[in-house]
């Protein structure tokens, strides 16, 4: 494509001579991406080079790194680390089915009108602001002693099954406040629709507004659960021997921390993947809704790509 | 007045210090077409919404079927279930296929089997043109498309009355005519409506009465040919003028 | 996934990699991995002669001017230290600064040894594990149950033992675990102890239970869960036992010690110190003295006296 230069009208500046065609040379998006993917790669190379320059070279480093860096014993301990996370892996999983159940429930009761229900606004409330001011800690003391010792029949003394408890008490809390403010999202108008169509208050929630709320609220609940995959460590105070104590049992023999980067390595492994599959939900996500829509800036992963 | 399926009395509704209706009196017999012309403002949405007890009033009376629905302790779930609304925005619900949100309603209120309200809807569908879009979810069809489905899904109700809230305001020109030839179907079927309106050549060949409303009461009532050909009241005279001069009657 | 990410992913495992394999390479040995049920010799690593001028008072570097610093942990327990009903703040439980209790009439004599009056003591809370890791110390000297192992060995000065310690076993007295006999009486049962601690050690390399050992930020949470029948015994050294079945857990018994090994091999409690501490020769040289003379089997025998009442564990 190009501009041919036509003849021009003579005006005040006189004559003006017919030129050359104007060929306007654009970068196909291939070529773009290219581009971006060197230049990415050399100022990658150059920021984490600098910082690892700096940080290998600083007068303390080899102490630091045998102290936290220690390969053999890093290779010894990982196994063992690995094998204890397994309990937490059971704790995190059981508890976010039970959070995310709980938290919805405590969300919905707090959106339904009516003077009826005002005593379940009422605890949901309260609810929602006691649990998220009390440490967990604190909760599972009292759940993780305190219950098994009143001696009440029936009542379980299992440390898995309080930890389960604690977990799921702590984090409804802050789980009913991203629903909520989800459910608030929701363009009323959507109630609107649904309301006039006869759905009831809870049916409209149900069917309509809890469903759209939820696909919105994807990222920050993600984010509290990989919260929650961290939190998993209060049932070590109750004695269960999980990923961060069997990293401290070996860090009290050894008075050496490698133990614990072995832990922070098994959380990566475990965290990256989600962090990215849930960008991914949240683009396609955004991708339907807003299918062709005029936007600003650069598209495609991490900024790069066409413009 | 027997036969009124919407009788309206002494209608006020304010927002705030805003009085958007002032003492609306108004009457709907079945089968029949009313269309509420007026400027921007002039209350016509709101006099809608306050039929489907959407917005709660401040005084008056609004009876469907003779029945009071202002009165206190009514079942409103129950009273818009045979009030149809069909909005400017369409309104469809995003995360469901148009065939999911025709039946919805019938389904969890009328409490039919899902078998059976698949096959009314897609009958609805059939006869609008949009049975081949039934599975397709709302983001993928065109404005008017979706406004089409939108009155699909207040048809699927069975109501006695419905209500379209200026409902080709949001539309593209070409695609207006496809959702009028919708209304005059509806209209020609004898479903009772009341219909807010900008499309001023489209009030005059389908309503029976066409009511001109202006800062937020009724000032004149009549057939469409009287109102559009020889308006008594000089601000209808004026706000049709308006139109005439922009082109679009 | 988008080549992007899998080449600025590949950059940061490279640089990680980069810097744990180095610090296989370089220098300075590693720690051991387990700690060997006793193995090493116990003799502390300084050599310095205690010379009476290397120890006279003033030519000892001190953490405050004047003063002997005694780090120990809180709360302090008895009989190691005088069970108090209003122990000086912060102190819980006992009291160190009333000069009772077996390790506090300990402190108070190595003091003097050392030419240090009563008023020229100062305590300071040092939580357990602090005190043999590795760095620099708040205290000149910490004196809290501390065992000697060859690992603690490595990053701190550890003294002369002063007390020889043999693990034992609580329980409550009606279950079925305070009849265990012997060590293979006891594999079934569920173990709890204090996280870094010798008692744990004898949990898993004495007992060897074939179940999994539970494991406490402190001794005050295993007994909580050995009160609520979370898990079946603790283990804790015998005069802790004492105390524990005296007064923090009543319903409970000792059901049994371990027996220890004769000679150097024997657990026993150090006076631990910084590194290369000028003073260990010193404290050494004040222990050696007191147990010669026998002030040290007194206080052993004036806070101490039961310990040989709880039946010793067969095989």
């Amino acid at each position: 494509m190009g501009l041919s230069g036509g003849s021009r009208d003579a005006g005040a500046l006189g004559p003006v001579e017919p030129r050359e065609p104007l060929v306007v040379r654009r970068r196909g998006p291939r070529e773009e991406l290219a581009r971006s993917i060197t230049i990415a790669i050399v100022s990658s190379v150059v920021v984490f080079g600098g910082l690892g320059w700096i940080v290998v070279n600083s007068p303390g480093w080899s102490a630091v790194q045998d102290g936290f860096l220690d390969g053999p014993l890093f290779a010894r301990t990982l196994p063992d680390v690995v094998g204890a996370f397994r309990v937490n892996v059971q704790l995190f999983l059981i508890a976010e089915v039970l959070i995310l159940a709980f938290g919805l429930v405590l969300a919905m009761l707090r959106s339904l009108p009516g003077p009826a229900l005002f005593p379940f606004r009422f605890m949901a409330t309260i609810y929602v602001d006691v649990f998220r001011a009390i440490p967990g800690l604190v909760i599972i003391f009292a759940l993780g002693f305190g219950a098994p010792g009143l001696g009440i029949p029936g009542l379980p003394i299992d440390r898995f099954f309080w930890a389960i408890v604690t977990l799921t008490l702590v984090y409804s809390a802050y789980v009913s406040e991203v629903f909520r403010a989800g459910i608030e999202s929701i363009h009323p108008s959507q109630e609107a629709a649904a309301r006039s169509l006869g759905l009831s208050r809870f049916q409209a929630l149900r069917y309509v507004i809890v469903p759209q709320a939820t696909r919105r609220v994807i990222p920050p609940l993600l984010n509290d659960f990989i919260g929650l995959q961290k939190d998993t460590v209060l049932v070590s105070f109750i004695g269960v021997v999980e990923i961060f104590r069997t990293a401290q049992i070996r860090q009290a023999a050894t008075f050496n921390y490698t133990p614990y980067v072995a832990v922070a390595l098994v959380f990566l492994v475990l965290t990256l993947p989600l962090s990215r599959f849930t960008d991914w939900l949240v683009a396609r996500e955004r991708d339907r809704r807003y299918a062709g829509a005029v936007r600003a800036g650069p598209r495609g992963r991490f900024g790069l790509g066409s413009r | 007045m027997t036969d009124s399926v919407v009788r309206i009395e002494g209608l006020h509704k304010s927002f705030g210090r805003n009085d958007v209706l002032v003492g609306i009196d108004l009457a709907v017999e079945r089968h029949e077409v009313v269309c509420l012309i007026g400027a921007s403002g002039s209350g016509k949405s709101t006099l809608l919404r306050c039929i489907n007890l959407l917005e709660p009033i401040d005084a008056g009376r609004i009876f469907i079927e003779a029945e009071e629905i202002t009165a206190q302790g009514v079942d409103v779930d129950r009273i818009r279930r045979r009030i149809g609304i069909v909005f400017q925005a369409f309104n469809l619900f995003p995360h469901m296929s148009v065939l999911d949100n025709v039946t919805l309603a019938p389904r969890k209120v009328l409490k039919r089997s899902r078998a059976d309200a698949d096959r009314a809807a897609t009958e609805l569908l059939e006869r609008f043109g949009l049975a081949d879009k039934r599975l397709d979810y709302p983001d993928r069809l065109s404005g008017g498309q979706q406004q089409r489905v939108a009155i699909v899904r207040a048809l699927a109700m069975e109501p006695d009355l419905l209500l379209l809230d200026e409902v080709t305001s949001a539309l593209d020109p070409e695609l207006v005519a496809e959702v009028l030839n919708v209304v005059r179907e509806l209209a020609a079927g004898g479903m009772t409506m009341i219909i807010a309106t900008h499309e001023m050549g489209f009030a005059r060949d389908i309503a029976h009465r066409v009511c001109f409303l202006d800062g937020g009461r009724i000032i004149e009532e009549g057939r469409p040919a009287e109102i559009f050909r020889a308006p008594r009241e000089p601000r209808t005279r004026q706000f049709l003028q308006r139109i005439i001069d922009a082109g679009r009657l | 996934m988008h080549t992007t990410t899998r080449l600025g992913g590949l950059a940061l495992i490279a640089i990680l990699a980069a810097a744990c394999t180095s610090a296989g390479a370089t220098a300075s040995p590693s720690a051991p991995s387990e700690p060997p049920a006793s193995d090493a010799p116990s003799a502390p690593a300084s050599e310095a002669p205690a010379t009476p001028e290397a120890c006279a008072r003033e030519s000892l570097p001190l953490v405050t001017p004047d003063t002997l610093t005694i780090g120990t942990d809180n709360p302090a327990f008895p009989p190691y230290f005088e069970f108090s009903d209003s122990p000086t703040p912060p102190w819980e439980l006992g009291d160190p600064t009333s000069g009772g209790g077996f390790e506090g009439a300990f402190a108070y004599a190595l003091a003097e040894e050392l030419g240090f009056s009563p008023e020229e003591v100062a305590w300071t809370v040092v939580p357990f594990n602090n005190a043999f890791a590795p760095g620099p110390k708040e205290f000149d000297i910490d004196i809290n149950q501390v065992s000697y192992t060859p690992e603690r060995a490595e990053n701190v000065d550890m003294s002369e033992g002063y007390y020889f310690v043999n693990q034992s076993v609580v329980a409550a007295a009606d279950s079925p675990v305070a009849s265990a006999t012997s060590i293979a009486d006891l594999k079934e049962y569920r173990f709890g102890a204090q996280v870094g601690t010798t008692s744990y050690d004898t949990i898993q390399n004495v007992i060897a239970p074939t179940t999994e050992t539970s494991v406490y930020d402190t001794n005050d949470d295993a007994i909580e869960a050995l009160k609520v029948g979370q898990i079946d015994a603790i283990v804790v050294d015998l005069p802790t036992a004492f105390f524990i079945t005296a007064v923090q857990f009543e319903e409970g018994t000792i059901v049994g010690q371990f027996e220890s090994p004769e000679g150097a091999d024997a657990e026993h409690f150090s006076v631990v110190l910084a590194k290369d501490s000028p003073l260990t020769p010193c404290v050494d040289a004040a222990i050696t003295a007191m147990a010669s003379d026998g002030r040290l089997e007194a206080i052993t025998q004036e806070w101490l006296s039961d310990r040989a009442d709880a039946p010793v564990f067969q095989p």
